[in-house]
């Protein structure tokens, strides 16, 4: 999620505090290897996949994916970054700055997309993704990756390789970092 | 999820100075506008951020590539945009400023660009419309988003501006380039000096956050940039000068000058350039010269201007900024769609 804007917006501005560990960091990363075999199974290896993580916090799970990738297949994938920031469909509706600028260097057409984020929950952040995508050419396939898909979808939206789908109240939050994943709620 | 509106209440909706910012403001600009750069250089680039909203371009005064500009950066978000062309509207059969403006708005836009000879006639077209109003140049006061661009240009060439010697030379006492630049330069802790022959320095100037020199040739080795004034032929019926020969071999950048300057130090200039008064013929296309630049991020930081006055519900005024806020380090927490 878009840290800036967060932080100092009431009512979401506050501090995360975790409740319970869903995922210790080295689940994460037996989670995370599994979908990097996912990834070569389904797309028969990974000559034409491009991993684009969703800023900020798809940007790094979307290069440890890439670190996996090429240990199992020695080639090392390409790995973009998108901000969708000027994509989302609640401009007006909250604040929305953009986080780091996007960072896709080849032309996607033809490609295997690999959108990398860490949590679904929504997925308009996923709608806004598919809508950005579109000014980079047009991709042969477009696949999700989550490390935790919490429920709440709001459209028809699904992740191909998920970490952990874990049920959630809508009022929860759920914190992805190196160290694993947490569940809890933001306070004030 | 459903949002209490008062979470975009907005308190600083018009861009007419740059004192208005302050630093945290100029940043947020130039931090947005770093994103909008690179949208600039997709394929296609436009994005959908300002669907839906109208900007109208009001210009009093002649201006192609300041209206261009704007207008390029509102269509880049996908705004609607509408050019009110002074000489062939009703403003030519005797009407009033803020019958025009009112006029304007109750077409239902949402930011009115206006550039004026007169200063203060951006001002008080906000204190009369609900809509955003955008300074793009008003007499000799402030042509704020031009101050933005520059300080864009610098930054991507230089780094951050904290330090950084700046000199600007030329019409001072005339100009609202140099009144904004001085501001913004100064507000991101560059050192400006200002440099330009008694008749063409304003009185005041000592009273400006500048250091005050009529010895180009003192300051020019010392500098990081050099920002250069267009020496506008009218000021000659003035009496200002003696001749544009004159002025040329006392303030010009020559390629003797040239010579003299540090191998990093940049030109600047924004534009319309006499080549040949203020700048001799072949400087502009050194590397070292960044007035393509220049217009290039013009466009970016206008971008970055509209959506954060007319999209991004955060407001642009000194110190309100989010991004001021101390860093949390749990901040990476998934919480809002």
């Amino acid at each position: 999620m878009a840290e800036r804007e967060r932080r100092g917006t009431p009512p979401f501005g506050g501090v995360f505090v975790a409740r319970s560990e869903v995922m210790s960091a080295d689940e994460m990363q037996r989670a995370l290897w599994r979908m990097a075999h996912e990834i070569v199974e389904r797309n028969h290896g990974t000559a034409e996949v491009v991993l684009i993580g969703l800023q900020t916090g798809g940007v790094p799970i979307a290069a440890r994916l890439a670190d996996a990738l090429e240990k199992i297949e020695s080639v090392r994938p390409h790995a973009g970054s998108l901000d969708v920031a000027f994509h989302r469909d609640d401009i007006g509706l909250r604040p929305v700055l953009p986080e780091e600028p996007t960072d896709i260097r080849s032309d996607l057409t033809g490609k295997t997309v690999v959108l990398v984020d860490d949590v679904l929950f929504t997925g308009r952040t996923v709608r806004a993704a598919l809508d950005a995508l579109q000014d980079f050419g047009r991709p042969r396939a477009v696949q999700l990756a989550v490390i935790v898909d919490r429920g709440h979808r709001e459209l028809p939206i699904r992740a191909d390789f998920v970490g952990k789908n874990l049920p959630t109240r809508r009022d929860e939050a759920v914190n992805v970092t190196e160290n694993g994943v947490e569940l809890g709620e933001v306070t004030k | 999820m459903s949002i209490p509106e008062a979470s975009i209440a907005r308190a600083d909706r018009h861009l007419l100075q740059i004192e208005d910012l302050g630093r945290d403001g100029i940043e947020e600009v130039l931090r947005t506008a770093t994103s909008f750069h690179e949208v600039n250089q997709r394929a296609i680039p436009k994005v959908p951020a300002l669907r839906g909203k109208t900007v109208a371009m009001l210009f009093y005064e002649n201006s192609t590539r300041t209206r261009v500009s704007f207008e390029t950066a509102a269509k880049r978000l996908s705004a609607d945009t509408m050019s009110i062309a002074v000489s062939a509207s009703s403003v030519a059969k005797g009407e009033s400023l803020r019958d025009t403006a009112q006029t304007i708005e109750a077409m239902g836009i949402d930011a009115v660009v206006v550039r004026h000879s007169s200063a203060g006639a951006p001002h008080l077209i906000s204190k009369w419309l609900d809509a955003s109003v955008i300074n793009a140049g008003d007499g000799r006061h402030a042509h704020p988003t031009q101050a933005l661009l520059d300080c864009f240009t610098v930054q991507q060439r230089l780094g951050p501006l904290d330090g950084k010697r700046i000199a600007i030379v030329g019409d001072i006492k005339h100009s609202r380039v140099a009144r904004s630049n001085v501001a913004a330069f100064t507000a991101l802790g560059a050192e400006v000096t200002l440099v330009a022959p008694r008749t063409l320095m304003p009185v005041a100037a000592h009273s400006w956050n500048a250091e005050v020199s009529h010895d180009i040739d003192a300051v020019l080795p010392k500098m990081d940039v050099v920002y250069l004034l267009r020496i506008q032929q009218e000021r000659m019926s003035e009496a200002l000068l003696p001749s544009l020969r004159e002025y040329t071999l006392m303030f010009g950048l020559t390629t003797e000058r040239l010579a003299k300057m540090a191998d990093h130090t940049l030109v600047m200039h924004p534009g319309p350039m006499n080549r040949g008064v203020e700048i001799a013929g072949h400087i502009p296309e050194l590397d070292r010269s960044v007035m393509v630049q220049q217009v290039q991020n013009g466009v970016s930081v206008r971008m970055a201007v509209l959506y954060l006055l007319l999209g991004s519900g955060v407001d642009l005024g000194a110190g309100s900024v989010p991004a001021s806020t101390a860093p949390d380090e749990n901040a990476t927490a998934e919480v809002a769609p």
